[in-house]
């Protein structure tokens, strides 16, 4: 699913801010990246979802060398990998419904499919009452929610999540990432990054653990006492 | 109670608040105006020239002038006989035939008023001539004078010739006056554009991110610029066929036949002006697409 060899990142001519990153992520994984504010947890998932070309090494996305892969080609890939932002990056002056519609949309989708997808999608995060209300008028968590099934809606091969539950309570928190796990069982590759150690601690899922811009992996055993 | 899912698609980017918005519409009205006014000249211009082309190609005009010392010359009717004689003698002259008083006293109504019909004013006597084949005008003149005196040979060629390239300038100088407008109108979409790309960087890298092709991006501008500049060139439109109208109306009032009535404009002229604004709109849409293209080029 998701290969990296001997990455590095640099922005401008700054120091490298991630070093000889090297991973592989098998289809169907749920991994938890951790590390300390500044450790590059963002700037690896903005390399995961495309945002960003590493400045050396080697990125392989569904089983393609992203150096070699045309511009024309990316729109595609990147419809295959759902995101929710640390700050949401919902669009203010669209509904709920027209935020999560927004992938669907991109991808040519039939506009009855949309509602009615969309519509059921709200539902299933327990926002069906609110499809016509725009973000300002949503609490933290439902707007959370909101990220989350436009993240999830096209159906993505991999879902990466940044602080997902930064904004929110535990028992929030924790509703969120049961979800995640949801969508894990059913084959998409998940990773989340967050600092939330009690939030992790509960779940058995490998770690990608950021240090100094170095990464290690840990397996799920060793991930629950790290 | 839940409420019923949209059905009104809202577009991603919220351009409609933009302030250029406002000036895009107002500048393409502006500009629809201008270039319709260009092209109404033009097409007058044009519509002159080939009514007097048409009346006036293939003939010749005598003109036998009443002389101040009738006592010394043949009287007007004589001369006007000679002429015709020199005239129909002539190789290369189809036809010759003496204008009525009333005729004359009708061409020369506009400079002369209704004044022109009054039968104690010294009329010339006018003779209109087809030809229908070359006629050597130097020779033919020269024999006309000496036939007639007081007789002069007008030639519409010539002056034909300088009514064309008139013409032809005229044209020009609107096709450069439509240019320069389409040349603006573009620079400001660009700017309308660029300013609406900068304004929502977020948005547009966002949806970049999210999997939108640059041509999904450029068509949410190419969608807001067309409302816009569809609704400025429609307003420039009408204010264009207002001003036409009223200098309609003013020509109408000298009664004087020398400018082509606009209401009376055939089709194709009517559809070249009514086509402005949709020109514009076309170049619009063209110019944002192209401009969000060039720009998200340089995105990863």
């Amino acid at each position: 699913m998701i290969r990296f060899e001997n990455v590095g990142l640099r922005y401008g001519t700054g120091p490298e801010v991630l070093r000889d990153i090297s991973f592989t992520l098998p289809p169907g994984s749920f991994h938890f990246m951790t590390g300390a504010s500044g450790a590059g947890k963002s700037s690896l998932l903005k390399l995961m979802y495309l945002a960003l070309r590493p400045s050396r090494g080697l990125v392989t996305l569904f089983g393609k060398d992203m150096a070699r892969v045309k511009r024309t080609d990316l729109p595609a890939l990147r419809r295959q990998i759902g995101v929710v932002f640390q700050d949401f990056a919902l669009l203010d002056h669209l509904s709920a419904l027209d935020n999560v519609a927004l992938p669907l949309r991109m991808g040519g989708a039939r506009e009855s499919d949309v509602v009615e997808h969309c519509t059921e999608i709200l539902r299933w995060v327990g926002l069906g009452n609110h499809l016509n209300s725009l973000p300002s008028t949503l609490s933290g968590g439902q707007q959370q929610r909101v990220a989350i099934a436009r993240a999830v809606i096209n159906r993505p091969r991999l879902l990466l999540a940044d602080e997902p539950t930064g904004n929110v309570d535990d028992g929030i928190g924790m509703r969120l990432l049961y979800l995640f796990e949801e969508l894990h069982k059913l084959g998409t590759t998940v990773v989340i990054a967050s600092h939330n150690e009690a939030l992790i601690r509960r779940f058995e899922h490998p770690r990608l653990m950021l240090e100094n811009g170095r990464l290690h992996v840990l397996p799920a055993h060793a991930s629950r006492w790290a | 109670m839940a409420l019923p899912p949209l059905t009104r698609r809202n577009s991603d980017l919220p351009l409609a608040k933009d302030p250029t918005s406002r000036f895009l519409m107002g500048l393409t009205a502006l500009m629809v105006y201008l270039a319709a006014l260009a092209l109404a000249g033009a097409l007058l211009v044009s519509d002159m020239t080939s009514r007097w082309d048409s009346g006036l190609a293939g003939g010749l005009t005598v003109q036998i002038m009443p002389l101040p010392d009738s006592a010394q010359a043949d009287p007007l009717e004589e001369r006007t006989e000679a002429a015709l004689t020199v005239l129909r003698s002539t190789p290369g002259i189809a036809t010759a035939s003496v204008l009525s008083s009333g005729d004359v006293g009708r061409l020369l109504e506009p400079w002369l008023g209704k004044e022109a019909a009054d039968p104690l004013l010294p009329m010339p006597r006018l003779i209109d001539v087809m030809t229908n084949g070359p006629v050597d005008t130097a020779a033919l003149s020269s024999r006309l004078t000496s036939a007639a005196p007081g007789a002069t040979l007008d030639d519409h060629a010539v002056w034909l010739a300088d009514l064309r390239r008139f013409a032809g300038a005229m044209h020009l100088a609107a096709l450069g006056i439509v240019a320069l407008i389409g040349g603006a109108g573009v620079m400001a979409v660009i700017f309308a554009v660029r300013s609406g790309l900068a304004i929502h960087r977020h948005v547009v890298e966002l949806l970049h991110l999210m999997g939108a092709t640059d041509r999904y991006v450029a068509r949410q501008f190419e969608s807001h610029v067309i409302g816009l500049t569809l609704r400025g060139g429609l307003t420039g439109l009408l204010l264009a066929a207002g001003t036409l109208g009223g200098i309609g109306h003013a020509a109408a009032g000298l009664h004087a036949s020398l400018l082509p009535d606009l209401a009376t404009s055939p089709w194709w002229a009517v559809a070249a002006l009514a086509a402005v604004p949709l020109a514009a709109c076309l170049l619009a849409a063209l110019t944002a697409r192209w401009t969000v293209l060039r720009t998200l080029e340089s995105m990863p």
